[in-house]
């Protein structure tokens, strides 16, 4: 077994995930096996082989594609605090953080 | 009644005005009241927006001026690509009443170039999944065989496009998500290089392998869309600067002489039979084409798949990160905020999410993230070695698009490993950034879609292009 019920218990948390009871198993069950079919990849050696987090050429350089850092307006403040949940004014509303 | 059109037959329609772009919108609203209900490939039509459009370019036939490239043709676009104003639910309940505040840059040029959004597809939620059956709004059906899916996560845009409910579609291809529905459901799509079309308003699963790319019923057509959407964009800063090439210019280029490699991995065990004769027959068509056939080999194929689900599901995870029910989407109540997160959070995503959201955090989490995600981006790295070190011996990769036919609704959805090994021969070259097309190459028994893929090298989508064409015009769909 590869990954324990703490496990995911674990990780649903850290993720803010709330998960039943019957989720918790499933995944556990589910995410055994998937990481099982992912330990082939220990069947390779991989020293001295540099992690590729992205794919971009080298000419693809930041230089070559960043933009100026200029203020564009776009005037949609009202488009995005009208999808909110709970607003008040032009705030985002969200239950209490702090504790009195 | 369903005259196929493309995108040089409504342009040559609305040039000798035998029909409006109006008309054109409306005639296709009627495909899509007829057909959408049993198909369930668009979520969400938007009338206004196309009419305004077609009414614009009615206007441009009326005064007499030059009709931009993709004038009148009536479109679709995958629910995960950000349209202003109208609703965009990524599949998902946790964005059911969604409505973004601006357009994606692909379909902001789409509709520059004169296209009629008739609005947006079904997909897998979030685009995770094969078979778009993890859609929160139900299944979509393929609509070469009803009873079978039309292949995912772009399952929606593919299913609008064969069954004529739209001329051309946008879907987004992570792992397999444009080429696979493309193959299943019997028509070209293609996925550029990544870093060819920008991202920009495309809503992130996995950042470093996510691109947008066009459905279309001729190779001709995908090309056309492709050369409107690609190109440089200061929004992306992934988007790269490297000119765009007219894709259609290199069509009917004669290909005698072109190295086709044919990589031995993708012909292993799991391939369904009738797949192989049908590929093998479309090999045999580049060979009476004149083309020089090479065995290649490409050693690590078989990893692919466990790295491209350590590195999606870890890019997913932290991306997903967002829908915390505070500036849109669903919101659970509970007296704290923690709460109200997991609350959210769990009501909102589907299984499929929630199992990458638990995998992707796991494979990045302390003591684990050396073992898995390191362990996956170095596998990554000799994945991309391994295309590069082909396309220093042979111009494009022959390959099926998928080992199996369309499967029935329902067939896979119980065993996750075994749906995600379906994208077996599709993942390689999202993991190594090259472009992709997928070319119809026969049916079996009459009935089933099979694929051709075409890889080329990063930014050879113009060799892609030519060699889809040829293939397609020397038969190749019906072999």
């Amino acid at each position: 077994m590869r990954i324990s019920r703490e496990d995911v218990e674990k990780v649903a948390e850290l993720a803010n995930l709330e998960l039943s009871e019957a989720e918790l198993e499933m995944y556990r069950t589910q995410i055994d096996e998937i990481l099982e079919y992912i330990g082939k990849l220990n069947e390779l050696d991989t020293t001295g082989v540099e992690p590729m987090a992205q794919v971009l050429a080298d000419e693809q350089s930041a230089d070559a594609t960043l933009r100026e850092d200029d203020i564009v307006r776009c005037d949609v403040a009202a488009e995005i605090l009208e999808q909110a949940p709970d607003r008040e004014a032009s705030y985002f509303r969200v239950p209490k953080v702090i504790e009195r | 009644m369903n005259a196929a059109w493309t995108i040089d037959g409504v342009r040559e329609a609305l040039g000798t005005k035998k029909i409006s772009a109006r008309e054109l919108a409306s005639d296709f609203y009627k495909r899509i009241a007829e057909r959408n209900q049993e198909l369930n490939a668009y979520l969400t039509l938007s009338e206004e927006r196309a009419y305004l459009q077609a009414d614009r370019i009615d206007g441009l036939v009326a005064a007499g001026k030059v009709l931009p490239p993709l004038a009148g043709v009536p479109i679709a676009i995958k629910d995960v690509i950000s349209t202003r104003g109208v609703r965009t639910t990524c599949g998902s309940k946790i964005l059911e009443n969604y409505i973004p505040p601006y357009d994606a840059t692909a379909v902001e040029r789409l509709e520059a170039a004169g296209a009629v959004m008739l609005g947006k597809t079904n997909c897998d939620e979030f685009a995770m999944g094969s078979s778009t059956e993890n859609s929160a709004y139900g299944p979509v059906r393929n609509p070469e065989s009803t009873d079978r899916v039309p292949g995912g996560s772009s399952g929606g845009s593919a299913a609008a496009v064969a069954a004529g409910l739209a001329v051309a579609s946008l879907g987004t291809d992570t792992g397999g998500s444009i080429r696979q529905p493309g193959s299943f459901c019997g028509i070209p799509a293609m996925m550029g290089s990544y870093g060819r079309v920008s991202r920009y308003g495309l809503i992130a699963f996995a950042s470093s392998l996510d691109r947008i790319g066009p459905f279309a019923t001729s190779t001709r057509d995908v090309a056309a869309v492709m050369g409107v959407i690609a190109g440089r964009d200061t929004n992306d800063s992934t988007s790269t600067t490297a000119p765009v090439p007219d894709y259609r210019a290199a069509m009917g280029k004669p290909v005698k002489g072109l190295r086709i490699g044919i990589p031995k991995e993708y012909f292993g065990a799991g391939m369904d039979e009738g797949v192989r004769k049908k590929i093998e027959a479309g090999i045999a068509v580049f060979e009476k084409l004149g083309c020089e056939l090479r065995e290649i080999h490409m050693a690590h194929t078989d990893y692919a798949i466990a790295t491209y689900y350590i590195i999606a599901t870890a890019e997913a995870s932290s991306n997903l990160a967002r829908y915390d029910g505070v500036r849109y989407g669903l919101r659970v109540e509970a007296d704290s905020l923690l709460a109200m997160y997991r609350k959210t959070r769990g009501a909102g995503f589907g299984a499929e999410v929630k199992r990458r959201i638990v995998l992707g955090t796991y494979v990045l989490s302390a003591g684990y993230y050396d073992a898995y995600y390191l362990k996956g981006q170095r596998v990554r790295a000799l994945i991309a070695q391994d295309f590069r070190e082909a396309f220093s011996k042979v111009d494009v990769l022959v390959t099926p698009t998928s080992p199996v036919p369309p499967f029935l609704l329902g067939e896979r959805t119980s065993d996750p490993l075994q749906m995600y090994l379906a994208d077996i021969y599709t993942v390689t070259g999202s993991l190594a950034g090259v472009p992709g097309i997928s070319v119809p190459c026969g049916k079996i028994c009459g009935k089933l879609p099979v694929g051709l893929q075409i890889f080329g090298p990063a930014f050879g989508e113009a060799r892609v292009l030519q060699l889809a064409d040829a293939f397609e015009q020397a038969g190749g769909a019906s072999v």
